[in-house]
């Protein structure tokens, strides 16, 4: 069982490095994924992300793509690239607590 | 009778059709097979990738689809306008309405370059052209002829994609190509992807790269396109590679009534379990090919040996059996690597392409991840293999699960 440890907590990850269960997932919990990528302050943007990526995956099962974020979540694409820079699906499902998006086959 | 609807008459459907075909008549099933498909014609997709280097030909590549089918099964030409799942109904752009009591979605993927803001608008079809479709294949066989310098700049839009390789396979081919004419040293090539490296998974990735850098072919990686402009492709993060001739790999949808479905992802594929291939909302819905949303390449060996699980899974669905978890994820490709020479991968969803023999350990002939004269003549023969053997469901020396079997791991 891979394990990772982010300041003072240790969490179960899957083979991509992803958090492993979507419910051990916590505000407190996506401010060190962040920072473990590169993020140092979650503003409102990425929360918003954040926050629709999550609602998307309880509700169909799999984490959206970049082209519905920029479609559905609010943010554009644009903006998406400035909040999670490179890959901004691959970032945001990381800190949301959900599996790495398919697509990269 | 069990009504039996296939939609989509190309790889997948085909095979589905006449495979069923045979299942039922040896199982006693009684299957009322009906094909529907907007399309006559046939296309080799995979002739798409040598058509702008006048490598092959309409005759060889197109072909009507009526002969690669039972002729005792019915095919309605037509689009699909709906589908209601619920209903277990399908509703033609025809005025039609199909009912079935299993379903086959086999509508494969499309490319949609007008969802790229500026790829489709002034230029389009002048300096900027796809070879995922025939009309932009064609195109561009007559743009190139024309082309006698400058820059040549490949561009993956976004994943997924139809047959992840040809992007390379083509970058490889211009290279060659150039060097046929003579004009090589006029010409810079360059391969601008989304991904981090020259493909997704690691240890093909570095045998690609040696291979771009082999030929001089710059790799530009995790660039997202987000707009074109006159002679300009420009990231999401403002980066920009200048051309002088585009090719593009457009965002890539599945169909249409399966976006507007319960049953589609949100680019339109779908939904099944990626071992059984069937969809858990309504479990008389299967789907295979480049239609599904599982995470294996869009490709035509995929779509064959998800064609074994389907058809068997079918028959077990029908006797109410459980249904195998089968499906590894396996896919095969030959990969032109040009000056008729290819290499091969072989790889599921746990393995990666590695390097060996293939398909019989020790023996091979073809070598895994090596570019060989043998591996070229393979890839040309498959033209041949895929229109008499492969589509009407013959046996094929290729298992449908992916081994590790003459396969090894570099250290």
């Amino acid at each position: 069982m891979a394990t990772k440890t982010l300041g003072n907590k240790t969490i179960e990850v899957d083979e991509q490095g992803y958090l492993k269960n979507t419910a051990d997932w916590s505000e407190e919990l996506a401010k060190l994924l962040a920072a473990d990528v590169g993020i140092a302050n979650m503003e409102e943007g990425h929360w918003k992300v954040v926050k629709y990526m999550r609602e998307r995956f309880l509700k169909n099962g799999d984490s959206p793509s970049i082209r519905t974020l920029g479609k559905d979540s609010g943010v554009t694409t644009k903006e998406l690239y400035a909040l999670f820079p490179k890959g901004p699906a691959k970032l945001a499902a990381y800190v949301a607590g959900i599996p790495k998006p398919r697509g990269c086959i | 009778m069990r009504k039996v609807l296939i939609l989509g008459a190309g790889t997948g459907g085909s095979i589905m059709a006449n495979r069923l075909r045979k299942e039922s008549r040896r199982h006693g099933l009684g299957f009322d097979i009906t094909v529907v498909d907007p399309e006559a014609q046939h296309l080799y997709q995979p002739g798409l990738l040598f058509l702008p280097f006048g490598q092959t030909t309409l005759e060889k590549i197109l072909k009507p689809k009526r002969r690669f089918i039972h002729k005792s099964i019915p095919i309605i030409e037509s689009p699909v306008a709906s589908l209601d799942a619920a209903a277990k109904q399908v509703a033609l752009a025809n005025g039609q309405t199909l009912s079935y009591d299993i379903l086959i979605i086999a509508t494969g993927a499309k490319v949609a370059p007008e969802e790229t803001e500026g790829l489709t608008g002034e230029g389009w079809y002048q300096n900027r052209f796809d070879f995922y479709t025939l009309e932009g294949s064609k195109r561009l066989q007559e743009a190139l002829k024309n082309f006698t310098g400058g820059h040549l700049v490949v561009n993956i839009v976004d994943m997924p994609i139809k047959c992840p390789v040809a992007p390379l396979e083509f970058a490889f081919l211009a290279d060659a190509y150039f060097k046929r004419r003579g004009l090589r040293d006029k010409v810079k090539i360059s391969y601008v992807t989304p991904l981090d490296a020259a493909f997704t998974k690691p240890v093909a990735a570095g045998v690609f790269k040696d291979i771009l850098t082999t030929k001089n072919i710059e790799l530009v990686t995790e660039f997202n396109t987000g707009r074109v402009e006159a002679n300009q492709i420009i990231s999401w993060d403002e980066r920009t590679v200048d051309f002088d001739l585009l090719v593009t790999i457009p965002l890539h949808n599945g169909a249409d009534f399966v976006k507007a479905s319960d049953i589609g992802d949100d680019l339109g594929f779908v939904r099944v379990e990626k071992e059984t291939l069937q969809n858990e909302t309504h479990p008389e819905i299967f789907a295979l090919g480049d239609a599904t949303n599982v995470p294996a390449s869009k490709a035509g060996s995929v779509t064959h040996f998800e064609s074994e699980t389907v058809s068997d899974n079918i028959v077990r669905f029908v006797k109410n059996q459980e249904l195998l978890k089968d499906f590894d994820g396996h896919s095969n490709c030959f990969i032109e690597t040009g000056g008729s020479k290819a290499t091969l991968i072989d790889f599921s969803y746990d393995i990666e392409p590695l390097p060996g023999k293939f398909p019989y350990a020790g023996l091979g002939p073809l070598k895994l991840l090596k570019e060989t004269r043998m591996n070229h003549w393979g890839k040309l023969a498959f033209r041949l293999i895929y229109w008499h053997i492969l589509l009407p469901a013959r046996w094929l020396p290729i298992g449908r699960h992916c081994t590790m079997k003459g396969k090894y791991k570099p250290s």
